[in-house]
């Protein structure tokens, strides 16, 4: 079983790197970007039974800086 | 006194750290792996040194802050013991939640690697007892995620509180409200982003720092 968790960083936090992006886009020129964020994406793979509540642990205790991130968790269904 | 630094692996500011406490204390601090689970027994002083521990994986200190000592190092922090973080280390204050708030890329995106002025905002520490308080000083700064957040309540509560122990004159990195060094709030935990081991000798071009620590050392003996 695999899960996808994305780490983004809280509405209000200013994120440089995402702004760098954002320059970069329009010096290409792109126009009608009107702002980046950047984020990770982890993707774990889990043995069986790993509960929502186990990946959220994980999520808290190392994954995401809760102070300055928000995660969002997504089960990935194994293909059989 | 006795003292330890812990290494990391990617650690690289921790034997100047152990240099600047044997001139200090005269005796030369135990230097403690990450995989350790405990501090030599009368530990009286601990350093977290700089450098890229776990090379900056995740996120800065992130690694770091997760390994076996670092339960020690919170337990020793609770009895009151003195923790000083620098750089690295104060990512991995912040990581263990020692300390509150979180340092960031800097707001420029550049790493940033010169001496600083800052000013000492407390003089009353157990860290900054030599130095006078508004006392402008500079200590050398050499980091790319040092841009310290908090929220607006946090950053009320340090500067209400006193534990906004040194600022930058200058912007450096984007920090809210030009932080530079914070206390917890017991007044035993101290993480800075720039390096006061690195201002020690007059061959390091300035000597601010070693007031630092010749300043706990006083504490810690009186």
């Amino acid at each position: 079983m695999k899960a996808r968790v994305f780490v983004t960083l809280k509405n209000g936090v200013l994120d440089p790197q995402g702004k760098a992006i954002h320059h970069a886009l329009e010096g290409l020129g792109f126009t009608g970007v009107n702002d980046v964020r950047a984020g990770k994406l982890i993707e774990l793979d889990l043995a069986e039974g790993a509960s929502d509540s186990d990946i959220e642990d994980m999520c808290r205790k190392l994954l995401a800086n809760t102070v300055i991130e928000n995660f969002r968790i997504e089960r990935v269904e194994s293909a059989q | 006194m006795k003292s330890a630094v812990v290494v990391f692996p990617g650690s690289n500011c921790d034997r100047d750290l152990a240099v600047a406490l044997e001139a200090v204390t005269g005796n030369a601090p135990a230097m403690v792996w990450h995989r350790d689970s405990e501090l030599p027994a009368g530990t009286e002083f601990i350093g977290i040194p700089g450098g890229f521990s776990y090379g900056d994986y995740l996120r800065s200190g992130a690694m770091a802050a997760r390994s076996p000592i670092m339960t020690a190092v919170r337990e020793a922090a609770s009895r009151g013991v003195p923790v000083i973080g620098v750089c690295n280390g104060f990512q991995v204050l912040t990581e263990a939640g020692l300390l509150p708030g979180a340092l960031m890329r800097n707001a420029g995106l550049n790493f940033v690697c010169r001496p600083v002025p800052l000013r000492v905002e407390n003089s009353q520490s157990l860290f900054t007892s030599a130095y006078d308080s508004g006392e402008e000083i500079a200590f050398p700064v050499a980091h790319h995620d040092g841009n310290y957040q908090a929220d607006e309540a946090t950053l009320d509560r340090l500067d209400g509180e006193g534990r906004v122990a040194f600022r930058y004159l200058n912007e450096v990195n984007g920090s809210a409200r030009r932080i530079a060094g914070i206390l917890n709030d017991g007044g035993n935990v101290l993480g800075l982003m720039p390096h006061p081991e690195r201002a020690f000798e007059p061959a390091h071009g300035a000597t601010d720092g070693r007031r630092l620590f010749e300043g706990l050392l006083e504490t810690i003996a009186a």
